[in-house]
C-alpha cells in the first residue's frame, strides 16, 4: 500500500447526501480485473448522460478540478454496497483523501485499505470547506496525517481523529495482513481456547453437494 | 496491549451486559490501546466476488486459516435465466465463475456453483444451511450481511481487503461499534409485511440514522416475527447505516437452527443451547441509543425516492419537497422525484408500473414466495413480472408446493437463484426510464440499471403491483 503523510492537492466538492456507492462506480464495472485500472469508472453515470456525452455540471468533469486529490462530500458518503471497487476507482483517478461529516462504515475501512485517508468532520465544518473550494475553484488544500488536521485554504486548521493503527499503516504504508500475522501466537492460542468452550463450532463439516 | 481474554470475561460476569457485549467479549484474540479489537471470526461466506481476495493472496503467497469455516456460493453475476454453464453467453461472467470454482477447490473450501443443489443468495444459504449460527461472528464480502443476524450472530459485510484478511488470518480488526436498541411494541396490523417494519424503521431513524451503531431489534412485533421475516429485517439494517443488526435468540430460533446440516447436533446442540440461552441482554445492561417505535401503526410501505428512506404509507402521497425537515433534504426528494419522474402530490397507487421483481436476499425465501403467490394465483399479471427464488433449495421446496405453476399461469416469470435484479450484476437489468416495483433492498440512482427506477416494496406488496398494473395496496387482493 502507498504511504501517506501529508497532501496538499485540489479538493473537488460534491454535495449531494448519502452519496451511495452505486453512484462512485456503478455495478456493470465490477467484473474489470483490478489492474486494469478503474480511473475511468469513477462517478461514471453522473459524469456521462445517456448518450454518452460528458454532464458539465458535474464537477469532475470541469477542467478547474482537474487532477483533484481531495473529494469534500456530504453526510453519509459512500453508504450502501460495500463494493471495495468505489476506492479502487477514487484511488486510480488520483483521490488520496475523502472529507464529508460522515461516511459509509464498509467505504471508510476500505478506504483505509487502499492507502486512501478517510477524514469526519463536522457538518458546518465540512460545509464550510465545500464553500471555500466553491468560491475559489481549484484550490489547494493540505492535509497533515501525522499532525491530524485540514489546513482550509484561508489558513485555518481543523484537527481530525483516527484510530492509532489506522494512523500507522497510512504512514508507513503496512499491509495489514503482515501485521496481523505478528500476532499469530496469539491468534492460535485464542482458538485453542475457544475450541474448548464453543466445541460444537468445530464439529466436522458434511460434504457439499 | 490490554488483553481482554477469557480471564476478564469472567470477572465481568456480574455486570450486565448487552447481546452485542456477549458476543464481542467472546470474539475478542486481543485489543489494543488505541481501540481496535482483533476479533476472531466463526463463520465467512464467500461469493464469486472474490477474485481480487484470492490474487491478493497468491501475491503474497498465502494460505486460506480455516477452509472448514468457510463456505462458498455463486449469487451475485449468475444467470437467472438458465442454471447450465454451457448456456452462459457473458464470457466475462464465465470466467468469473470458472475462477471462483478455481479458488474453492485449490483452497479446500465447500461451495456450490451454478446449478448445484444447494447454490443460491449467500444470505439465504447460510441461514438454511445452518452455517449461521446464535452467537457467532459472521462475515461476508456484501453489505447485507447483517441478515444473518436473525439468528442472533453479529454478522457484518466486508470489503475485498477484508475478504482476504479473513481468509489469511481468520480474524478481523474492528473498532467497537456504539449499541442501539429498537424497540416495537404492540401487533403487527393485517397485510403488514416484516419489509414494511424495516422501511418503516429507516423511514423514522433516516440513511444514516445508525451509523456507526449496531442495532439490536426487539420488542413484541419481533419475537413474533418467524426466522425469515426477521432475516428481512436484519437484512436492511446497513440501509440505515448500521454496522450489523441482530435479535436476540429465543425458541424461535433453536427451533429453526435445529436439524439443518450445518448446525450443531446431538450432545453438541445441547451445549450450544446452554451457551445460547446465556446470549440475550441482561436486566439493566444500557445501550448508546434507544428507540421505540409503536409498531400497530406501521402500514404496508412503498419507496418514492433513491434511498430506502425516502418511504410513505401506501395510501399516502408523494410528500413535497419543500415540507421535508431539513433544506438538504429538501434538496434531495426534488433531485430523486426528478430521477423518479414523479410529482409532489401524486397518490402513490395511482404510479403505473413496468416491471416486478420478487427476490434478492431481502425477501425471496419460501414464506414471502408463499404469500407472493397467494395474491398471484388465479389472477393475471399487467406487467412483466420476474419472480427468482433465493436458492435452489427454495425454488425446490416452492416447486414441490406448486407454487411455480401458480406464478406462471398468472403470467409471471419463474427464474433461477441469484441477486438477479437487486443489483444487476448478472445482466438483469431494467431500461432507462422504466420503474420497478422490487422486493430488493436499494432503489440507488441506476440501481437496477441506468435511468431505471425502483420502488421497494414487500412481496405482497409487489405480487399485488404485478396484478394491477401500478403500485397496488396488497390489503385489496385478498386471497382468491
Amino acid at each position: 500500500m502507498e504511504k501517506f503523510e501529508t497532501l496538499t492537492a485540489v479538493a473537488v466538492p460534491i454535495d449531494g447526501v448519502n452519496v451511495d456507492t452505486d453512484q462512485i462506480i456503478p455495478a456493470r464495472f465490477l467484473r474489470t480485473p483490478r489492474k486494469q485500472g478503474y480511473a475511468g469508472f469513477l462517478f461514471h453515470d453522473c459524469r456521462v448522460d445517456q448518450q454518452g456525452r460528458a454532464i458539465p455540471d458535474f464537477a469532475l468533469n470541469q477542467a478547474v478540478y482537474a487532477g483533484a486529490g481531495i473529494l469534500v462530500g456530504n453526510t453519509n458518503f459512500g453508504c450502501g454496497s460495500s463494493r471495495e471497487g468505489a476506492v479502487y476507482a477514487l484511488r486510480d483517478y488520483g483521490i488520496r483523501c475523502v472529507i464529508a461529516p460522515s461516511l459509509g462504515d464498509i467505504f471508510h475501512n476500505n478506504c483505509l485499505k487502499n492507502g486512501v485517508l478517510p477524514i469526519r468532520l463536522t457538518d458546518a465544518t465540512v460545509a464550510a470547506l465545500r464553500d471555500a473550494i466553491k468560491a475559489r475553484p481549484g484550490t489547494r488544500v493540505t492535509v497533515d496525517l501525522p499532525a491530524q488536521f485540514v489546513e482550509f485554504p484561508n489558513g485555518e486548521r481543523h484537527k481530525f481523529a483516527i484510530d492509532a493503527l489506522n494512523k500507522r499503516c497510512l504512514l508507513e504504508g503496512l499491509d495489514d495482513i503482515a501485521l496481523t500475522q505478528r500476532h499469530a501466537g496469539e491468534i492460535a492460542a485464542f482458538k485453542e481456547a475457544y475450541k474448548r468452550r464453543r466445541p460444537w463450532l468445530f464439529q466436522p463439516a458434511p460434504a457439499g453437494r | 496491549m490490554a488483553q481482554p481474554g477469557r480471564e476478564e470475561a469472567q470477572d465481568s460476569v456480574m455486570r450486565p451486559r448487552t447481546l452485542f457485549e456477549k458476543i464481542w467479549d467472546d470474539h475478542a484474540v486481543l485489543a489494543l490501546e488505541s481501540g481496535e479489537t482483533l476479533l476472531y471470526v466463526d463463520r465467512h461466506i464467500i461469493h464469486e466476488g472474490s477474485a481480487t481476495p484470492f490474487e491478493r493472496l497468491k501475491d503474497a503467497k498465502l494460505g486460506v486459516a480455516e477452509p472448514a469455516q468457510t463456505l462458498g456460493t455463486a449469487d451475485h453475476y449468475v444467470p437467472t435465466t438458465h442454471a447450465s454453464k454451457d448456456l452462459f453467453d457473458n464470457p466475462e461472467i464465465l470466467r468469473m465463475v470458472q475462477q471462483f470454482e478455481a479458488n474453492i477447490a485449490a483452497h479446500g473450501i465447500t461451495g456450490f456453483s451454478l446449478g448445484a443443489p444447494d447454490q443460491g443468495i449467500v444470505h439465504v444459504v447460510g441461514p438454511e444451511l445452518g452455517f449461521t449460527l446464535p452467537g457467532t461472528i459472521l462475515v461476508c464480502g456484501d453489505s447485507h450481511t447483517s441478515t444473518h443476524g436473525a439468528l442472533g450472530a453479529l454478522a457484518f459485510g466486508i470489503g475485498a481487503s477484508e475478504v482476504a484478511h479473513v481468509l489469511a488470518t481468520q480474524t478481523i480488526w474492528q473498532r467497537r461499534p456504539r449499541t442501539m436498541r429498537i424497540a416495537l411494541s404492540g401487533h403487527r396490523s393485517r397485510g403488514v409485511e416484516a419489509k414494511d417494519v424495516i422501511l418503516a424503521i429507516i423511514g423514522t431513524i433516516g440513511s444514516d440514522g445508525a451509523t456507526g451503531h449496531v442495532i439490536e431489534y426487539a420488542g413484541s412485533i419481533i419475537e413474533e416475527m418467524d426466522i425469515e421475516e426477521r432475516l428481512t429485517v436484519c437484512n436492511m439494517s446497513i440501509e440505515a447505516g448500521a454496522r450489523a443488526g441482530f435479535v436476540a435468540p429465543d425458541d424461535t430460533t433453536f427451533a429453526y437452527v435445529r436439524g439443518r446440516r450445518y448446525a450443531p447436533a446431538g450432545q453438541g446442540l445441547d451445549q450450544a443451547l446452554h451457551a445460547w440461552r446465556g446470549l440475550p441482554t441482561d436486566a439493566g445492561a444500557r445501550y448508546d441509543r434507544t428507540v421505540d417505535i409503536d409498531g400497530a401503526r406501521i402500514e404496508p410501505m412503498v419507496t418514492w425516492g433513491t434511498n430506502p428512506e425516502m418511504n410513505a404509507t401506501i395510501g399516502s402521497r408523494i410528500p413535497q419537497p419543500a415540507e421535508m425537515p431539513t433544506a438538504a433534504k429538501g434538496n434531495a426528494a426534488t433531485q430523486a422525484l426528478h430521477y423518479m419522474g414523479l410529482a409532489p402530490g401524486t397518490p402513490l397507487r395511482d404510479v403505473p408500473v413496468d416491471i416486478v421483481f420478487i427476490g434478492s436476499c431481502t425477501n425471496s425465501r419460501i414464506g414471502d414466495l408463499r404469500r407472493a403467490a397467494a395474491i398471484a394465483r388465479g389472477r393475471q399479471a399487467r406487467v412483466t413480472a420476474i419472480v427468482s427464488p433465493g436458492s435452489a433449495a427454495v425454488a425446490r421446496q416452492a416447486e414441490a408446493e406448486g407454487l411455480d405453476r401458480i406464478f406462471i399461469e398468472a403470467g409471471f416469470q419463474w427464474r433461477r437463484p441469484g441477486c438477479s435484479y437487486c443489483v444487476g450484476m448478472n445482466g438483469d437489468l431494467v431500461d432507462a426510464g422504466k420503474r420497478c416495483v422490487s422486493t430488493s433492498n436499494r432503489n440507488f440512482v441506476g440501481r437496477q440499471g441506468k435511468g431505471s427506477r425502483t420502488h421497494l416494496a414487500s412481496p405482497t406488496t409487489a405480487a399485488a403491483s404485478a396484478i394491477a398494473g401500478r403500485i397496488a395496496d396488497p390489503r385489496e387482493f385478498a386471497a382468491a
